[in-house]
């Protein structure tokens, strides 16, 4: 949507933090743990999505029109109040369950037992990957929404509702957001701040990649994910930084990211 | 034409600072004094916002000004205000320098980002050096001028008055600057770069210059909320801080050399009075002003001037 959304960082805490709390409700009763992992996903989306309804509705829609800087600085602000909103719901206690990510259990590479979860974890990463693309792609639907991106006046001038396409668009991409931290809400525990953290890492993601490019996107994760633990493993005092380090090399070499589109020169 | 009353609005709010200062109460004035720093970083991003740049990363010299002020401290008992202005303006301008040959290329959200992920490098590298206190920061010493320690009913009233003096030289500077040909390139190249290449100029070399300035301002900005502050922390090269500073220049609007500063006193007055009201929920009250701003006024603060004017006639 050429919108760079700060507020995606705060639907992946609120994603994490319905899911904590549902959860942990869930198991409290004594419900049956392995269907834990549909009420992981189920409170994350009924969760977050009518705040990104309301958003889109509400705010966003008026703001389309001007420059891409203006509606960052508008995510920007929605951002510090939903931060604000979360604590006011969840409180600032961390909350934690390992359940989901313990029942799995662990299995052996190479004499090193690791954990099955993340390797669900990494199949659903390319699961929703791939079901991205072939919407994008395959569809009517996601091929009128590159076309809505390219040029919103043509768009409408064809006939397609484009406000429609815009808050499908803006719903999808921040449930995403939501699910990603439903999934991350077991291996970690979830605190204020969340948001902070993931959001900037995830432009330097889409950054190395090549804004609006989701082989771009899913390459980013990689490079920054490996060159993360690498750090970790090899230099822990350039952990916190080596992320942006990455990212300024890469812009660097390539201005626009790895898999850059070619951009029409405006004279 | 319209005649241009900036230098006299400048002078004249400054002269009327100077007899009022001391029978301020020592909290305004720290918010004052405050206010000025925010202003001077924000009058720098004023001048890339014109050039139609947005630096996410205006924190990093922010932070490096702040330092070297606290480095002057600590390791060569330098504490004079303007010692420590000039430094950090100066350090923070020959960084901006060289990573300028890099930047000067880049437009759009890429100029941001790239200035983020600069700054964010400075916040790890602070939070993991031990000896500047890592996360902790450090205390700075108490202010003096010129050798001299004003007492301390007057430190405050020292600060701000040279915090002021430097502000407004600042914006008369930029203020002039706008006016030459290379200032003035500032909007063409906002409209149209490829055109302002065909004319001859060198776009690289216009926001390189201007990269530069906002960089020493931010600096200057960074020494004097250090002294004013008295204590530093890496928590100034963070995002977040930048985002404060953007906050700030878009609130004010790009109109005015005077904006920013206005900007940063309103900005402060927000901040606490968010502070006050609802403790807890502060970055609410900021993000609602901040949202309604953006939709209601587009062109900042500092439109409502122009709009009042527009009436009188």
């Amino acid at each position: 949507m050429k919108i760079v959304n700060v507020t995606h960082g705060s639907f992946y805490a609120i994603g994490a933090y319905a899911a904590a709390s549902l959860t942990a409700a869930w198991l409290a009763r004594g419900y049956p743990p392995m269907l834990s992992y549909v009420v992981l996903v189920v409170a994350a989306i009924v969760v977050a999505a009518p705040f990104a309804l309301f958003i889109e509705r509400a705010i966003l829609r008026y703001l389309y029109a001007r420059d891409e800087v203006v509606i960052l600085l508008a995510t920007y602000a929605l951002f510090l109040i939903l931060e604000d909103v979360v604590k006011l719901i969840w409180g600032v206690n961390p909350y934690y369950i390992a359940q989901p990510y313990a029942l799995l259990g662990s299995f052996q590479v190479a004499g090193m037992a690791y954990p099955t979860y993340n390797l669900v974890l990494v199949a659903a990463a390319i699961f929703f990957g791939g079901g991205l693309a072939w919407l994008l792609h395959g569809t009517r639907a996601g091929k009128l929404l590159v076309a809505v991106i390219h040029d919103p006046e043509v768009s409408r001038a064809m006939g397609v509702n484009v406000g429609r396409y815009y808050l499908a668009t803006f719903v999808l991409g921040s449930l995403l957001a939501a699910l990603a931290g439903a999934f991350t809400a077991p291996t970690v525990s979830v605190v204020p701040g969340l948001g902070v953290e993931v959001i900037v890492l995830s432009f330097a993601v889409v950054v190395i990649g090549g804004l609006g490019s989701l082989p771009g996107a899913a390459l980013g994760a990689v490079i920054v994910g490996v060159v993360r633990s690498l750090s970790v493993h090899y230099l822990p005092q350039v952990e916190l930084f080596v992320i942006y380090f990455v990212m300024a090399a890469v812009l660097a070499l390539r201005p626009r990211g790895l898999f850059s589109l070619a951009e029409p020169r405006k004279i | 034409m319209k005649r241009d009353r900036t230098v006299a609005l400048v002078l004249g709010s400054f002269v009327l600072l100077a007899i009022a200062g001391p029978w301020l109460p020592q909290w305004a004035m720290f918010i004052m004094t405050v206010a000025f720093a925010r202003g001077l970083v924000a009058l720098g991003l004023l001048l890339l916002l014109r050039t139609g740049l947005v630096s996410f990363g205006q924190a990093l010299f922010y932070c490096l000004g702040a330092y070297s002020a606290g480095a002057l401290g600590r390791f060569f008992g330098i504490s004079d205000i303007f010692v420590e202005m000039l430094v950090g303006g100066a350090v923070a301008a020959a960084i901006a320098l060289v990573l300028g040959f890099l930047l000067a290329r880049y437009r759009g959200i890429f100029f941001g980002l790239l200035s983020l992920a600069l700054s964010m490098i400075l916040y790890g590298l602070l939070v993991k050096t031990e000896a500047l206190g890592s996360t902790d920061g450090f205390n700075i010493l108490p202010s003096t001028l010129f050798g001299a320690r004003p007492g301390p009913d007057w430190v405050r009233y020292t600060v701000l008055l040279s915090a002021a003096g430097v502000a407004s030289v600042a914006a008369l500077l930029v203020h002039r600057y706008l006016q030459t040909p290379l200032g003035r390139l500032a909007p063409a190249i906002k409209d149209n770069e490829i055109r302002v290449e065909y004319m001859g100029a060198s776009a690289r070399h216009a926001v390189h210059v201007k990269y530069v300035i906002a960089a020493a301002l931010a600096g200057i900005g960074g020494a004097l909320a250090a002294t004013t502050v008295g204590h530093i922390d890496p928590e100034m090269a963070y995002w977040t801080t930048s985002g404060e500073f953007i906050f700030i220049a878009i609130l004010a609007g790009t109109g005015n050399v005077i904006a920013p500063f206005v900007g940063a006193l309103i900005y402060g007055a927000i901040h606490t009075m968010a502070y006050d009201v609802s403790p807890n929920t502060w970055q609410m009250s900021l993000g609602a002003a901040l949202l309604a701003l953006i939709v209601f006024l587009p062109e900042g603060l500092w439109s409502i001037a122009g709009r009042l004017r527009a009436q009188w006639r």
